[in-house]
């Protein structure tokens, strides 16, 4: 049996932890505030969140595809700053992803935070805290559970994304060829075994994090108010 | 606070909306109006920001809604609230100052403390928050040891009982270092032994700390013990204001309270203590009352009773020997039959105190009580509010 190179591998695992993190500082004033507001573009602004969740990835990938072809303002402006395309670049597919998996981080901390209630927040601005410290120190910690559901499904998940990277992103080995692709690739080239270790290798990992997830949240401490 | 306080207390309500003089800086004013849905809460009332003031009325009546638009956390709130010239909220001038930016410190029924935080933990985070920011000066082992937090300080929330978490919560609320502390119903989540655990450190803070307080409450046994002066709410208006005396002698209480919490607050002298049978013998107006022996009270030192209706009982003779040991005689000065049930509400005037008493209608009609005729009151039990220099 031949092994696969690693490289589509490691070329996730940097995708992924990469638009975990832009996610964790976009995503949570995000679902800060819709935790909190009475603004009546909630209903909308949950929407948008949620589209990803029930558009086919092809959806997606083709309107990202023509938003960043260096013919749209944003493709062509990111051409000038950084004299490539953004189209079939990691930069590009970290963009996809980071609007493709928006909802799995959004929604579970928007949860997190609309099960606090009131109390604690009230409780801090009484001992002086202003609204960013009660968060810092109060929401935050309480959250903990939220936060981490919502990394390791944002990780997960963007782990397994393969329309959208397909169509933003293409095949290029070292660059966009992530390993959903790699899989795709091997089986269209009827090379089972490769796919056969990478596939079973993506399941074993989804096992894993999965009940590293339940176990680690069990541990955590319920915080009920 | 002096003992002469209730005669003065009752003159504040004069007070309000008058000439500024030096004494009356010290206020807190509040004219504000809060409405959602169909309840409508409006009140106007400067209060003296000294010593305890209960905010009293019965569930539902807008207490804790007056407190949470102090606080500032009642985002409609309308009209003004100003400490000690120092204003909070203006509607008309725009000021709104948010929560975070006002000097209140507050204990919440539930006592809310920070369940990711043990004890020690949630009162470091009012204390930094405090430290520099508050002229106040209150030390975290002035609080530890005034509330006796030393053993719980490791503790996380969860692991305390309700009683140990009220003391937790109001030692937060003192570190906060606030220039006005609000309780809202500190005891009502808890049973009755609990809270006979609880009132000494209540009645020891405001001597201990000296911060004005507004004490929210519908149990008339806790603010006849605790305030100074009471402002009654019912249905989100301002009944009575006044010392507590006056005010629990004055307004009828009934409609406020669940009936068996009527009461009467009675002050009296320390006359003797007696050794042998560990008594103490009290004077009120010329008779005699006898209560267990009082330890810090000297002779001559004031006593504020608190006598509960149901514990009255009537007589138009004065008794032959009973277990009874404490008969007044006064005179009947009204008697309100409640034909629904078997019950009426008698209150009897014994010189400068009120007492009321809850007999049964048959006994009533029996004994052919009428108002205007001399009748003798036996108390079957006195609660002393063990405050020392009253």
């Amino acid at each position: 049996m031949s092994l696969p190179e690693l490289g589509p591998l490691w070329l996730s695992l940097q995708l992924a932890a990469s638009a975990t993190a832009v996610l964790l500082v976009l995503g949570t004033p995000l679902a800060w505030w819709l935790s909190g507001t009475r603004s009546r573009l909630k209903p909308v602004v949950e929407a948008v969140t949620a589209l990803p969740l029930v558009l086919p990835p092809t959806v997606l990938g083709f309107y990202l595809l023509l938003l960043m072809s260096p013919r749209s303002w944003l493709g062509g402006l990111w051409v000038e700053v950084t004299d490539t395309t953004l189209t079939f670049s990691f930069a590009g597919l970290l963009v996809a992803s980071v609007i493709y998996s928006l909802p799995f981080m959004v929604q579970p901390l928007q949860a997190a935070f609309e099960s606090l209630g009131r109390g604690p927040l009230e409780a801090a601005a009484a001992l002086r805290a202003s609204p960013l410290d009660a968060f810092l120190t109060v929401a935050a910690p309480l959250s903990l559970r939220g936060f981490l559901t919502a990394a390791v499904l944002t990780f997960a998940h963007t782990i397994g994304e393969f329309g959208v990277v397909l169509m933003v992103g293409g095949n290029i080995p070292g660059k966009t060829r992530v390993i959903s692709i790699a899989i795709y690739e091997h089986v269209e080239t009827l090379r089972y075994a490769e796919a056969h270790t990478l596939a079973a290798g993506l399941l074993l990992f989804a096992f894993v994090v999965l009940v590293f997830v339940y176990v680690f949240n069990r541990r955590l401490p319920v915080h009920v108010a | 606070m002096s003992p002469e306080h209730d005669a003065t207390g009752i003159a504040w309500t004069a007070g309000s909306g008058s000439a500024a003089s030096p004494e009356l800086e010290a206020r807190l004013e509040v004219d504000v109006r809060v409405t959602f849905g169909a309840f409508d809460l409006q009140v106007e009332q400067a209060i003296p920001a000294t010593g305890v003031t209960a905010v009293f009325g019965p569930s539902g009546s807008g207490k804790t809604t007056l407190l949470r638009s102090l606080l500032g956390f009642e985002a409609g709130s309308r009209g003004r609230i100003a400490l000690n010239g120092d204003v909070w909220l203006d509607s008309e001038a725009g000021v709104d100052v948010p929560p975070h930016r006002r000097p209140v410190g507050c204990t919440f029924q539930d006592g809310r403390l920070f369940p990711h935080l043990d004890v020690a933990g949630n009162l470091g985070y009012a204390d930094r928050r405090s430290v520099g920011a508050s002229a106040v000066s209150i030390t975290r082992d002035d609080v530890v040891d005034a509330l006796d937090l030393e053993p719980l300080l490791g503790r996380r929330p969860h692991t305390l009982s309700g009683g140990e978490r009220q003391r937790a919560a109001l030692g937060r609320a003192l570190l906060s270092r606030p220039r006005l502390l609000l309780l809202d119903e500190p005891l009502s989540a808890l049973d009755r032994r609990r809270k006979a655990e609880i009132m000494p450190y209540l009645l020891a803070l405001h001597p201990r700390f000296g911060i004005p307080t507004l004490y929210v409450s519908h149990a008339v046994d806790e603010v006849a013990l605790l305030a100074d002066r009471v402002l009654v709410l019912a249905e989100g208006r301002a009944q009575a204001f006044g010392g507590t005396v006056e005010v629990l002698e004055q307004i009828d209480l009934a409609p406020l309270t669940e009936r068996f919490q009527a009461a009467a607050v009675l002050e009296a002298r320390v006359s003797a203590h007696d050794d042998e049978y560990r008594m103490t013998w009290l004077d009120l107006d010329g008779q005699r009352l006898s209560v267990p022996r009082i330890e810090h009270l000297a002779v001559g030192a004031s006593a504020r009773l608190l006598v509960r209706s149901r514990d009255v009982s009537l007589a138009t003779e004065r008794p032959s020997p009973t277990s009874i040991r404490n008969v007044l005689s006064g005179v009947l000065v009204s008697l309100h039959q409640d034909e629904a049930t078997a019950f009426a509400e008698a209150t009897v005037d014994l010189g400068s105190h009120r007492l009321r008493a809850r007999i049964t209608r048959a006994s009533a009609a029996e004994l052919g009580l009428a108002v205007g005729s001399p009748v003798f009151a036996l108390l079957k039990s006195v609660s002393l509010d063990t405050r020392a220099g009253r």
